[in-house]
């Protein structure tokens, strides 16, 4: 189900807990398998719980309840904008809108070619460098001008 | 950023993170003198209460208290844990600490675990800063590899080991019992209290929980002396704070003075206001906080007892600048809907009150507000204070009484006008928070 590197993984994250508490490592085994596979499907969950020894249910309850999970499919590249007051006073929503402008798409859509997934997200702690938006969950830009909106979307599509 | 204070101090971007400039600036010298000089760890507590030191999450809660609250002859493990889950609107320190300078919470949070016996420690990071949190577990193994983290640290008997722990969206874990349940694996819903933490907390086992800035003060507080930390600050006031300012400032960014400093000077550190518009409130201590309107806040010192004063909070030191072009509830419809999103449903109160609150909020400010709103919202906030397991319900319904209380007069305006009293394009042009239909 998953890779080898994967398995690798998880298992450093397995490492750092107690060894009678594996469970600890199911937000980070979330995180790697949906790395890998892109979303996390139901069968990928039940995997995870699995390999971590715990109910299915109990994964599936942390992997809908935190929200940067994604429990259906996306598109190749999630962009998340925060709108939240901090950044909204220095351009967030602005932001926000721009994107939409520009890829044809509401908060919550993908584009028709499956290249971008548009979200609209709450803090993410970096109200000091608004307009700030998260790429794939795991790359925080900041000072997003419409020019480096440009910049980045033009980067993003060729890969 | 500032490079004056004393985290921040001599700090050059992504530079100088590293175990070896921060050894040159002086770092681990306090974890050394600790172990080389076997100092009690009673001492350490006690210079920890001489300092003032307060968390520096938001609660403002006496550090060396905290500590001595865990049980020292408890026979098991003991765990520590650093709340690095800085999502609080308007908060945005403990990332660049932790980018920064990530060893002086990894020696803060072994001085911690020495002085009250924690074998193993988790520093659980924000889920949004996968980068502070890669970077994070580098600095870990710079200390683990220089002997200073993990069995007989500096070849002493006294063994800590730390890890990093990376969330994934939820602004309720950083309430330190559901950071622990966050921690087991699951949910992240608060727990009862009692049993607090330092007697049932993180497996069941006694847990300390503190912010990662806090952490990253105690090896200065140990260099310093507890009675010279407080000295930099004012009485009850110990210290140095960051404080991270946003909105409507010329340079929006962190800044650590000491303690007591006129919010005046702290405006002016941050470059002004933007385009020279007049201050018209502030949210002094992160978005739960309550609002004050510009002139109370001129007023103001930064510190916690002042800003108490003045019927709001410290909090974690976060800083919102709103100037005259900004529709007060344009902004508390934004915040309301926050609360309403990160409402982790455990209570009921909670729940449909945060969904309640946002709901007519939004309605206020869409033009099909009734004239007895503001006593709904009231009504609604009073029953969700105090009724719930943790304090989100409460920090849901601070900023709708605030708004309420000193800009009333603009919710009235827009109940019975169906329009903002700050013409739209002003607000687009000034406050930006407004979008054209």
């Amino acid at each position: 189900m998953l890779s080898h590197e994967s398995l690798q993984q998880i298992d450093r994250e397995i490492a750092k807990y107690p060894h009678d508490q594996k469970q600890s490592a199911v937000m980070s085994a979330l995180r790697i398998a949906q790395v890998e596979k892109g979303w996390l499907p139901k069968e990928v969950i039940e995997f995870v719980a699995g390999y971590l020894g715990m109910p299915a249910i109990a994964a599936y309850e942390v992997a809908s309840f935190y929200n940067m999970y994604d429990l259906e499919p996306i598109g190749r590249h999630k962009i998340t904008v925060c709108t939240n007051l901090p950044c909204a006073l220095s351009g967030g929503v602005h932001a926000g809108e721009y994107l939409k402008e520009k890829l044809g798409i509401g908060f919550n859509e993908t584009t028709p070619d499956g290249m971008f997934t548009l979200k609209e997200g709450e803090c993410m702690g970096a109200c000091g460098d608004a307009p700030v938006m998260l790429v794939n969950n795991h790359r925080m830009c900041s000072w997003m001008t419409k020019e480096k909106i440009d910049q980045m979307l033009a980067e993003l599509e060729s890969k | 950023m500032s490079a004056s204070g004393l985290i921040l101090a001599g700090l050059d971007g992504d530079r100088t993170w590293g175990l070896h400039d921060y050894v040159a600036r002086g770092g681990y010298s306090a974890l050394k003198k600790i172990i080389a000089e076997k100092i009690p760890p009673e001492t350490i507590i006690a210079e920890l209460k001489a300092s003032s030191l307060r968390g520096r999450g938001g609660a403002g809660f006496p550090t060396g208290l905290k500590w001595s609250f865990m049980p020292r002859s408890f026979p098991g493990a003991k765990y520590l844990a650093c709340n690095s889950d800085e999502g609080e609107p308007g908060t945005f320190k403990d990332r660049d600490i932790l980018r920064y300078n990530p060893h002086a919470v990894i020696e803060g949070m072994t001085i911690a675990a020495y002085a009250m016996g924690c074998e193993r420690g988790y520093n659980y990071i924000h889920g949004e800063i996968f980068d502070v949190y890669q970077r994070f577990e580098d600095a870990l193994e710079e200390a683990r590899a220089g002997g200073l983290l993990g069995q007989n640290i500096l070849g002493s008997d006294f063994s800590f080991d730390l890890f990093a722990h990376h969330g994934y969206g939820a602004y309720i874990c950083g309430e330190e019992t559901a950071l622990l349940e966050s921690i087991e694996g699951k949910k992240g819903q608060p727990r009862f209290k009692p049993p607090f933490p330092a007697s049932y907390g993180l497996y069941g086992k006694p847990t300390t929980i503190n912010n990662t800035e806090t952490f990253a003060s105690v090896p200065f507080i140990i260099n310093m002396g507890g009675e010279g930390f407080l000295n930099l600050g004012k009485p009850n006031n110990g210290g140095t704070k960051l404080f991270s300012v946003s909105g409507h400032v010329n340079r929006p960014g962190n800044f650590e003075v000491p303690m007591g400093m006129p919010f005046a000077e702290l405006l002016e550190m941050a470059g002004g206001m933007r385009g020279g518009r007049k201050l018209k409130a502030v949210i002094p201590g992160g978005s739960s906080a309550p609002v004050l309107p510009g002139g109370v806040m001129m007023d103001c010192t930064m510190d916690y007892d002042s800003i108490s004063k003045a019927g709001s909070m410290l909090g974690s030191g976060a800083v919102i600048v709103m100037d005259e072009t900004t529709c007060m509830v344009k902004a508390l419809e934004r915040l309301s809907y926050f609360y309403f999103e990160e409402s982790c449903g455990q209570c009921t109160p909670c729940r449909e009150g945060t969904g309640w609150l946002y709901r007519v909020v939004h309605r206020i400010e869409h033009g099909l507000g009734r004239p007895d709103d503001l006593d709904l919202l009231n009504s609604v906030t009073g029953n969700i204070m105090g009724r719930t397991i943790c304090a989100l319900g409460d920090a849901a319904s601070m900023p709708v009484q605030s708004f309420i209380k000193h800009f009333g007069s603009e919710f009235q305006y827009h109940i019975e006008n169906k329009k903002c009293l700050v013409p739209p394009e002003v607000q687009y042009q000034g406050s930006q928070i407004y979008v054209r239909p």
